[in-house]
């Protein structure tokens, strides 16, 4: 095999943030497979220094601005969780739908208008206006109901602002819930229609199997989302559990010879977090029609393909559903109640975590006593998936050298596979580089 | 006549600018697509061009040189910039940080030297290249995007108030945050998001930056002896979204 074969994609698109895919290979040997991260770097864990608790979600909520309502939950967590904050039943039920808003939301995006277009041989969704109008459309419908479910809870999606320490600043009345529940029934045809879709491309998803650690939220009251504790699963099944509070233990960032990059490993080199990861933890806890979908897909428990992480994304898309809609109905039937909100009861040092859609997010602060922020830390799960991306390419690339696939079909099949994973490289609170090419 | 060629970049921020384009619903954004042609938006879409554009977007603010020339060739080739959000006008919550100097050593430890990490004191993009009109707000406020569009679609100036959040709130007959025992900065925050924070019980953090000329010293005033703010809280109160709107602002 003489091969030679050069990638230099930079600023690979349809991802949230800015990454680098380099690959060398001289007369069939590799030379460079590297997955790089050159976004500009922010500083939030800075930034919160000497500021109000009251205002640390609505800085850390500009991390991203895809799963903002996910670092405001996180963010919240972690701060209740130093000052001794133990909120309601009902502002936790609350929390859960906004968090479900978000998963649908950011999947429906992701699925449609950055993985899609891969699959139908167009760069982008904008052709595709004319060639699949109805689709788009669709696309453009889901997007916009998840858009007002999360913003009659969360006040709007991006940088969501209702939710605080303690609980809500105001709540939605049953009336909103009411037209909700309507316009969440009114998009079954179009969850089902999105099913019929993907089953359609599903095909077209790359072979490719690289066993790995999963990492994921599990909670025992259902397919965990807002709430959990940390559990990992193993490609032979076996599981652990660990504390929120024990995050560091089982993220355990390290550094590499090789690389400059900040990685994180558990129990295997690397580990992956996201829908593929809470799926492989969670199936038994998936509802039935979650369940349904995933075996018309062809998604099963423990999947190993990277590739699948968007499958798992259309999975939850449905859990997210009938998970939202069993609390909308429920908070139809019971009302909802003003709630003053939970006050500080000590100032301490605590740490909160929540699955966003890209996977499993950490959020740690520490408080004076006048409840002013003395640093924080977050790890986010780009951050987490970061290493295996390196894996997968490092495994990904051999193979398709002896597929014999030409330069252009290997470039795709690497943007794919990042692309699968739904990076969301803005949460660039940490270390997330690898190597900074000019 | 061909429709107007848009453009969208980004630079240092979070990209949620970029996403409350797609959250338009299906009738807005495909009549909006009648209007113009998108023919870079790398958020969402592999298509890239070098040829000139009409309206250029820019979301992100300036934080590290080597930026500099990719702005310059944005503002090369477009008729229009528009600064897209407020990192791009005032640098918003990314100027943060403007004011110490550690952060770099907090965040990054004994890696903080390394050349990539970069980042100088964190700008507006006008402090690079000149912008035509700002779409404001943390995010932007998506309906005043579609006011703005359809405003340059017609050959009309795009209005953007400048003037506080206060008058929208007297407007709807929000009870004030003050007269609740709370704090807000809306009596020198930009107005034009119709103000829905203070109407869902919350203070108004001037996410959409400053009106022109701030009466900074009596917010801090009031912040202090209307609301009860410790005395450096309400000095570094309008860090958050403002600090380069301060008079202390380097």
């Amino acid at each position: 095999m003489s091969k030679t074969i050069s990638i230099a994609v930079h600023h690979l698109t349809r991802v949230e943030g800015h990454g680098n895919i380099e690959v060398d290979v001289k007369n069939g040997k590799i030379l460079k497979c590297e997955w790089q991260v050159p976004e500009a770097p922010r500083f939030f864990e800075a930034m919160v220094r000497g500021r109000h608790y009251s205002e640390v979600a609505r800085i850390t909520s500009r991390i991203c601005g895809i799963c903002s309502i996910g670092h405001t939950l996180a963010s919240l967590k972690a701060t209740e969780a130093a000052l001794g904050i133990q909120v309601t039943p009902q502002t936790f039920k609350l929390r859960e739908l906004m968090k479900h808003a978000e998963n649908f939301d950011s999947h429906v995006l992701h699925v449609y208008f950055l993985a899609a277009p891969d699959f139908l041989g167009a760069p982008s969704v904008f052709p595709l206006v004319a060639t699949h109008g109805t689709v788009v459309a669709r696309a453009l419908r889901l997007k916009r109901i998840a858009h007002e479910w999360g913003s009659l809870i969360a006040g709007r999606t991006t940088h969501p602002t209702k939710a605080v320490p303690g609980g809500f600043a105001s709540l939605p009345t049953v009336k909103e819930l009411v037209e909700l529940k309507e316009k969440m029934l009114a998009a079954v045809p179009d969850l089902e229609e999105t099913l019929k879709t993907i089953k359609a491309l599903a095909p077209a998803i790359p072979a490719f199997n690289r066993p790995t650690e999963y990492m994921a939220l599990h909670c025992k009251d259902g397919y965990a989302l807002y709430d959990g504790e940390i559990q990992t699963v193993l490609p032979d099944g076996d599981k652990k559990i660990y504390k929120v509070s024990d995050y560091r233990k089982c993220t355990n960032e390290f550094m590499t010879a090789v690389s400059t990059a900040k990685f994180t490993k558990n129990r295997m080199d690397s580990y992956a977090a996201g829908a593929l990861a809470r799926f492989n933890n969670n199936y038994d806890q998936l509802l039935p029609a979650a369940k349904k979908v995933a075996a018309e897909l062809g998604l099963k428990a423990i999947c190993t393909n990277p590739y699948m992480n968007t499958v798992a994304q259309v999975v939850e898309i449905v859990e997210s559903f009938h998970q939202s809609l069993a609390i909308v109905e429920e908070f139809i039937k019971t009302g909802l109640k003003d709630e003053p909100l939970v006050k500080p009861t000590k100032y301490s040092k605590g740490a909160g975590a929540t699955e966003v859609p890209r996977g499993i997010l950490f959020h740690e602060y520490e408080y004076d006593k006048d409840g002013m922020c003395l640093g924080g830390n977050c790890i986010i799960p780009t951050n987490q998936n970061h290493a295996n991306i390196q894996k997968d390419f490092e495994a990904l690339v051999p193979k398709l050298l002896e597929e014999g696939v030409d330069e252009k079909k290997m470039e795709l099949r690497l943007e794919m596979l990042v692309r699968a994973y739904d990076p969301c490289i803005s949460c660039s609170t940490h270390f997330l580089d690898v190597k900074f090419i000019r | 006549m061909a429709k107007p060629k848009v453009a969208f970049f980004d630079f240092t921020c979070c990209e949620g600018c970029q996403i409350e384009f797609t959250n338009y619903g299906d009738p807005v954004f495909l009549e909006l697509l009648n209007h113009v042609d998108v023919v870079e938006f790398r958020e969402a879409m592999s298509e890239k061009t070098t040829e000139p554009i009409d309206v250029a977007f820019i979301e992100g603010s300036f934080s590290r040189e080597a930026d500099r020339p990719r702005l310059e060739e944005i503002r090369k080739r477009a008729k229009i910039v528009i600064a897209y959000g407020q990192c791009a006008s005032t640098a918003g919550i990314n100027a943060l940080k403007n004011h110490t100097a550690d952060y770099k050593k907090f965040v990054y430890g004994k890696d903080s030297e390394m050349p990539h990490l970069d980042s100088q004191k964190v700008l507006g993009i006008d402090k690079v290249i000149k912008v035509d009109y700002y779409a404001y707000g943390c995010p932007v406020n998506k309906y005043e995007v579609l006011q703005i569009v359809s405003h340059l679609l017609h050959g009309k100036e795009p209005v953007i108030p400048n003037y506080p959040v206060c008058v929208e709130c007297k407007r709807q007959e929000t009870i004030c945050r003050y007269d609740v025992g709370d704090y807000c900065l809306g009596q020198t925050a930009r107005a034009g998001c119709g103000a829905p924070c203070p109407a869902d019980g919350i203070p108004c953090e001037a996410c959409r930056g400053f009106v022109d000329k701030p009466n900074h010293d009596a917010l801090v005033k009031v912040l202090s002896k209307r609301a009860g703010m410790p005395k450096g809280w309400a000095e570094d109160k309008s860090r958050m979204f403002t600090a380069n709107q301060r008079g202390d602002a380097k």
